[in-house]
Formats: structure tokens, C-alpha cells, sequence
């Protein structure tokens, strides 16, 4: 059991990797990854919301849309099947989440507050959030599964915005061709870390 | 009759709004929105192409919807109702696709219902739509869509063709493992060389257009 969700959390860190993977949560990775301190902030960020934001959309699905979730509430809802609403529901609760989580950091841990700073907003509609709830309903994970996944994923994606960071700031000081300056670069960087981040899709647990 | 004929200020500025966003101001090479959601989908034309039309329908009327309601939306809680606008868009393309071309659904997973998040979407509605009257948001809809779809569509039609010798899945240069001439570049069809083609791709159009080079690393 625990070796199962040790795979799957490796397997969501590194092999699918959210961000060198599937290109998700791209317009965050490009614009905060300039420097590290704020990519740690990012990263972190996007890690803890995933975490939560998985297994409770998890628990959304499951007892409300799918087809005859809804039976607990009453025998004669065992019929309706409200899965098209899964988009509408999984992006509202993370939305209210993000609120809540913001507002529960802001009271309990100041500190982390501010070093989140102006991130923990912005991630409501950051695609690796999304994504990480639409793929845990796709591959239909279980509750627990979806907990791993979504920490693992959040992981993987922390480290990969980290690891863009440093890079980026050592390159302040090299001297590549006008045309290639930012964002053309950023993207063959992070080309070559995707290349980097493949010698991990051979590793099974 | 004289309220119907544009004055041709309005006309240059519609015109603005469709065709800026190509390439004066494309919104993958330069604004650096959405590019979260598409790269995924561009390991074969086709996909691509489906992906396309449904953003560029999805952010046209978002633009033209959110332009409507632009005096009725609080500022204070736009960004829900312009995310329930977009969402709802979204599944009704969702579920057109499931309904008509459910292979390519499948093929897409994820990436259509991600078109919510997708920050051209959003971008645009917040940036343009609720600022302006709805016909030209629309026009700008359309224009964005556009301008992410060429991209989407190049990188789709390099990828498909080199990296497995088709294009919309026929085959145009023979393959070696099917007696053909052509080898394949594996790399190709695997992530990192999206990236690749994005990165030189703005490269070079940047050497056409040098007002868009950066300042600094």
C-alpha cells in the first residue's frame, strides 16, 4: 500500500511532471521564475493548494456529480448524473478554496502569508491546479490516491519552477544574441530541463 | 441609413483589434498567455486544429458575452462572473466535441476543460472586453484566438511531419520502419521539443520585428 503511493507520488513529481510534462501552469512558470526566492513562494503555493484542492474535489465528485452519487441524499436522485457540471463545480471550489486557504494562512501563520504574498490569489486560475483535479477525476484515483497525487504533483512542479529560477539567474550575467533575450531562451531552457526530467520515466517502484 | 455607415475611425479600429493579434501582438509570442494548456495537444495536427477552433470560439464569446454584461458586472466579484461565463462556454464546447467528434475528445482529455484556466481567455476579458463595445470584443476574440492558433498550428504541422512523417495522420514522407526513406526524430513528438519550437519560433520573430526584443535576461 505505502509502496503504491510512493510510486504515484514519484511517479507525479517527476515522470508527469505537471509543469515539463504537460506544459501546465506555463504562464506562472515563465512570468515568477526569475528569481528563486519568489519561485519558492510560487512553488510552495501551488503545492499546498493542490494538495487540498485534489482529494476535496475528489469528494465533490464522487458524491455529487457523478451518475446516482447523489442517492445518499435521497432514492429518488439515484437517476441524475450532474457530471457536466464537473468543470463549473472543480473551478469554483478551487476558487473558494484559495479564498479560504488564504484567509486561514493569514490568521494562523502571518509569516507564511507574506512570503506567499500576491501568489496565493493568482493560483485560482493557474492550469496546474485545475489540471491536477481534472486528471485525478480522468484516471479516477481514490481518495487517498488523489491526496499522493496532488502533493506529488505540486512537489514536482515546485521544483521545477526552482530549478528554472536558479538557472535564469545565473544567465543574468551571459551575454546570448538580442533576438533570443527572455522569453525565447526561457522556453529552450526549459526544453532542455523537460529533456533532463525524461531520464525519470524509466524509474518504477 | 446615415447610423448604419461606419465612421471609418470605428472601421481602422476593428480592423486593429482582429489583426493585431497575430503577430504585432500575439498572445503566446509576446503577451505570454496560454500557453499553459496547448502545447500538450501538439503532437498531431488534427488535435491541434480542433483545439484551435474551440479556444477561438470559447474567447470570442467570452469577449462578446462579458462586453454585454461590462456595465452590469460589480468590480469587485468580475473575476467570478467571468469565470462562470467562461466555464459554462466551456462545457458547452466540451460537450459538443463529445457529442460530434468524440475520438479527438477523448485524444484532448483534460485540455479542453483546461481551456477555463486558459490565461488568453481570461486575459482577454479582463484586459478588452470589459472596457470595450461588444462587436469589437468579439472581433478581438476572434483575433487572439487566431493568433494562438497559428502558433498552435505550426508547431503541430513541424511536429506531425517530421516527428512521424504525417500530416493529419496521412502520410506524406514514408517511414523507414514501413519501407519508406524517411527516419523519424523521435524527439520530436515528445514534450521538450515543443518548447523548442515555441522558443525559436518567438527567436525568429523577433528578428522581424526587433521592437519586441527584451531588455536584459
Amino acid at each position: 500500500m505505502l509502496q503504491h503511493y510512493l510510486s504515484l507520488f514519484v511517479k507525479a513529481a517527476f515522470v508527469e511532471n505537471m509543469a515539463l510534462a504537460y506544459f501546465l501552469g506555463m504562464c506562472s512558470f515563465l512570468a515568477v521564475s526569475k528569481r528563486v526566492e519568489t519561485a519558492i513562494g510560487l512553488g510552495a503555493a501551488v503545492t499546498f493548494v493542490l494538495a487540498i484542492t485534489c482529494p476535496l474535489n475528489y469528494l465533490i465528485r464522487a458524491h455529487v456529480l457523478t451518475e446516482g452519487a447523489l442517492a445518499w441524499l435521497h432514492p429518488s436522485l439515484a437517476t441524475v448524473d450532474l457530471s457536466f457540471l464537473t468543470f463549473l463545480c472543480f473551478i469554483g471550489t478551487i476558487a473558494a478554496t484559495v479564498q479560504l486557504v488564504e484567509m486561514a494562512i493569514d490568521r494562523w501563520a502571518p509569516a507564511l502569508y507574506a512570503a506567499l504574498g500576491v501568489f496565493l490569489p493568482l493560483i485560482a486560475v493557474n492550469c496546474a491546479i485545475l489540471g491536477g483535479s481534472l486528471f485525478m477525476a480522468e484516471r479516477e484515483y481514490s481518495l487517498g490516491e488523489s491526496a499522493v497525487f496532488g502533493l506529488g504533483a505540486g512537489f514536482g512542479f515546485a521544483l521545477a519552477v526552482v530549478a528554472l529560477a536558479a538557472i535564469r539567474e545565473r544567465l543574468r550575467y551571459s551575454n546570448p544574441p538580442a533576438q533570443l533575450r527572455g522569453l525565447p531562451l526561457t522556453f529552450l531552457i526549459t526544453g532542455l530541463m523537460a529533456i533532463a526530467f525524461m531520464a525519470f520515466g524509466g524509474i518504477q517502484l | 441609413m446615415s447610423e448604419h455607415v461606419l465612421d471609418p475611425a470605428e472601421t481602422e479600429r476593428r480592423k486593429k483589434a482582429l489583426l493585431d493579434p497575430l503577430f504585432t501582438n500575439n498572445p503566446i509570442a509576446l503577451q505570454v498567455l496560454g500557453i499553459c494548456s496547448a502545447l500538450a495537444v501538439t503532437t498531431k495536427l488534427e488535435t491541434a486544429l480542433v483545439m484551435s477552433v474551440a479556444l477561438t470560439v470559447v474567447v470570442a464569446f467570452s469577449n462578446l458575452t462579458v462586453s454585454l454584461l461590462r456595465r452590469g458586472i460589480p468590480s469587485s466579484i468580475r473575476i467570478i462572473v467571468q469565470l462562470m461565463i467562461i466555464a459554462s462556454l466551456v462545457i458547452i464546447t466540451d460537450q459538443i466535441l463529445k457529442a460530434y467528434l468524440f475520438d479527438i475528445s477523448r485524444q484532448l482529455s483534460v485540455f479542453v476543460g483546461l481551456i477555463i484556466t486558459n490565461c488568453i481567455v481570461m486575459g482577454r476579458a479582463e484586459a478588452y472586453a470589459m472596457q470595450n463595445p461588444p462587436w469589437r470584443s468579439f472581433l478581438d476574440g476572434v483575433g487572439n484566438g487566431l493568433g494562438y492558433s497559428m502558433v498552435l498550428i505550426l508547431v503541430a504541422f513541424v511536429r506531425e511531419l517530421f516527428g512521424s512523417g504525417r500530416l493529419f495522420g496521412v502520410s506524406v514522407l514514408p517511414l523507414d520502419t514501413e519501407g519508406g526513406w524517411y527516419v523519424a526524430n523521435g524527439l520530436l513528438v515528445l514534450s521538450p521539443a515543443a518548447f523548442f519550437l515555441i522558443g525559436i519560433f518567438i527567436w525568429v520573430l523577433r528578428w522581424f520585428r526587433p521592437e519586441q526584443i527584451e531588455e536584459g535576461n
